[in-house]
């Protein structure tokens, strides 16, 4: 279990280095990168398994006590979380492959070691048991995506990644100072800790520090009214790059305050929380409506569904909690595979804009399942895993009562979700096909690999609805040990 | 807790934050450092006292100051400093492409908010 666990964050740095030092060597660094992504995806599957059996497994890292060193906690919740973060990453980098030739591609020479950078901070990030260790892992994830959202350094990447950059570094330093709160407050960074000590502070103590960690994690999830950076800034990268992004750095953001939140029971920033999150559904959507381009619309979703799960976690109730946990194990594939879909339209059309495409149905009718699928997915119908996970988050809100505003913002955006999907459809899938030059479209090979690449990430996404019951079990388990601290305590602490 | 130290991060927030809102990279990179330098003080005197530097066999445990937040502070100056670096290095891609080093605005943005842009109207100058 301790191996799973270092492989999971360990891996993927080595396959860092051995891809930098064979950059001159196209087949052994894509080599090198495929077997640090899969690896890591592999010990974080059979972590699963482990943890669902055996219970919560913790390594001291280094054997210092948890006052005083870095503890990894692989609870029910890390665990199910991190294979599906991992296997996106794996399936994207086979679509980059697949990429490589076009116009669209990022330079695999970077964007291969920086992804694997990216990769051990999500694991770091998911499996860490300490706060300050959360926020080195934030860093990681966010100074590999610093690079690999302007390593093209052209103008728009430039412009928006300032934006981006300055955003995010703001919100570390607030994350930093809240530590140091944190720390004066209660002498310890250590999560399953502060699950002791945070609940017997003071009520005004308590609640600023979890409103304070609420405008950190919030930034990084972009909810409203906090979320400006992300729809300027992700278009602009290439679709690959985007798709990991999109599937999973607002979720660590989301994943953070679930954890943080629910340990040190915040329960009364719930109305609070639920005022933003069902704000943030509505105002999401709203700016998903006025755009035209594919990916554009794609990036305001991202936002419109991050209330969701923010609506979940609000209601603060076992049932809430799990919804939210089920929400996020669908919306990172199937948010990564509209995006990745989005490369596919950029391959076909030229231009991910809705006015210069047109008509991708007849020619493509492979692409056009593709996009289907995972478009009725997060507008929620059944029989698709959006449905299963919405109607998880909204019964527990009606369960819970006196919430009747945000169950309705989370209807009126459901219904908003699919108008803009089926905009999509009309512009690029249906219609005449447009003229004027298209930029050649990826090498026969290539196409193939990332049609490939893109039903694996479609069939992972009907895996999830398939298996929904199972997985709505687990994340219950997983809620319930995030409600009652005293088993994550345990386990930190024996 | 030390009152001056409580100033110095008072004092060093005010003036980064109104440096990096304003619109010129190189001020957005001073004020970054400035509030890196805040967040290092309050770690610091989130620590407690101050004390013997904590190294077995020079001092009394009672005696030295709490290692934790500067092992802290330690890694929290690396990441600021190598961020600083790529601020920097943004801030002089955006003077190669466009000959200074202000935060430009989103244009696509600015096309959809703009009123006789809207996707509909397009169609209909199109169809006429």
């Amino acid at each position: 279990m301790t191996e799973l666990i270092s492989i999971a964050i360990v891996g993927p740095l080595v396959a860092a280095a051995c891809s930098l030092a064979l950059r001159s060597r196209p087949f052994l660094r894509d080599l090198a990168v495929l077997a640090g992504l899969g690896s890591a995806a592999l010990a974080s599957h059979i972590m699963l398994v482990a943890v669902a059996r055996d219970g919560t497994h913790t390594v001291a890292v280094g054997g210092w006590a948890p006052e005083l060193g870095i503890v990894l906690v692989a609870d029910l919740f890390a665990a199910l979380i991190l294979p599906v973060a991992l296997t996106i990453i794996f399936v994207v980098e086979i679509f980059a492959i697949g990429q490589r030739r076009t116009v669209w591609a990022a330079n695999p020479e970077l964007s291969g070691p920086l992804l694997c950078v990216l990769t051990a901070g999500v694991s770091l990030a998911f499996l860490t048991g300490d706060l300050f260790t959360l926020f080195v892992a934030f860093e990681l994830i966010l100074v590999s995506s610093y690079v690999l959202l302007t390593h093209q350094g052209n103008r728009d990447q430039v412009r928006s990644g300032m934006t981006y950059v300055v955003m995010n570094l703001l919100a570390s330093t607030l994350f930093l100072l809240g530590v140091a709160f944190v720390y004066s407050a209660t002498s310890t960074v250590n999560m399953a800790l502060l699950a002791e000590r945070i609940p017997q502070l003071d009520t005004g103590v308590r609640l600023g520090i979890g409103a304070w960690f609420l405008v950190v994690f919030g930034t990084k999830a972009a909810v409203f009214p906090l979320f400006s950076w992300l729809p300027d800034s992700y278009p602009t990268a290439p679709t690959t790059i985007t798709a990991v992004f999109a599937g999973l750095l607002t979720k660590v953001g989301i994943y953070s305050m679930i954890r943080f939140h629910n340990l040190t029971a915040m329960d009364d920033l719930g109305p609070l929380m639920l005022m933003v999150a069902a704000t943030t559904m509505v105002v999401g959507v709203l700016g998903a409506l006025a755009q035209s381009d594919v990916k554009r619309i794609l990036s305001f979703h991202v936002i419109s569904q991050i209330g969701y799960m923010l609506m979940g976690l609000s209601l603060f109730t076992v049932a809430g909690v799990a919804g939210s946990i089920l929400f996020l194990i669908h919306h990172m594939p199937v948010k990564a595979v509209l995006f990745l879909v989005g490369g596919l339209i950029e391959n076909h059309e030229g231009s991910s804009s809705l006015d210069r495409s047109g008509g991708l149905a007849r020619r493509q009718p492979l692409v056009a399942v593709m996009f289907a699928i995972p478009a009725l997915s997060l507008a929620g119908i059944p029989p698709f895993s959006g449905f299963v996970a919405k109607l998880a988050v909204i019964s527990a809100a009606i369960d819970r009562g006196g919430t009747v505003v945000v169950v309705v913002a989370a209807l009126v955006a459901g219904g908003l979700t699919l108008l803009s999907m089926s905009k999509i459809w009309n512009e690029v899938f249906w219609g005449r096909p447009t003229e004027g030059p298209r930029p050649s479209p990826a090498p026969t090979r290539g196409q193939r690999t990332m049609h490939t690449a893109t039903a694996i990430a479609v069939a992972g996404t009907l895996m999830v609805a398939l298996f929904a019951g199972t997985l709505l079990d687990l994340s219950t388990e997983a809620a319930e040990s995030l409600r009652n601290p005293a088993t994550y305590i345990e386990a930190v602490r024996p | 807790m030390n009152g001056a130290l409580l100033l110095a991060v008072g004092g060093l927030t005010a003036v980064g934050l109104y440096l990096v809102t304003g619109r010129s990279l190189s001020r957005i990179v001073l004020g970054y450092s400035l509030l890196g330098h805040a967040t290092v003080v309050a770690l610091i005197a989130a620590g407690g006292p101050a004390g013997r530097p904590p190294i077995a066999g020079q001092a009394e445990p009672e005696a030295m100051a709490n290692p934790l937040p500067q092992a802290l502070t330690l890694t929290a100056i690396v990441i600021s400093f190598g961020l600083t670096l790529f601020l920097l290095a943004l801030a002089r891609r955006q003077r190669t492409i466009t000959g200074d080093d202000l935060v430009e605005d989103d244009l696509e943005d600015r096309r959809i908010a703009a009123p006789d842009s809207l996707p509909g109207e397009q169609e209909n100058q199109a169809a006429t």
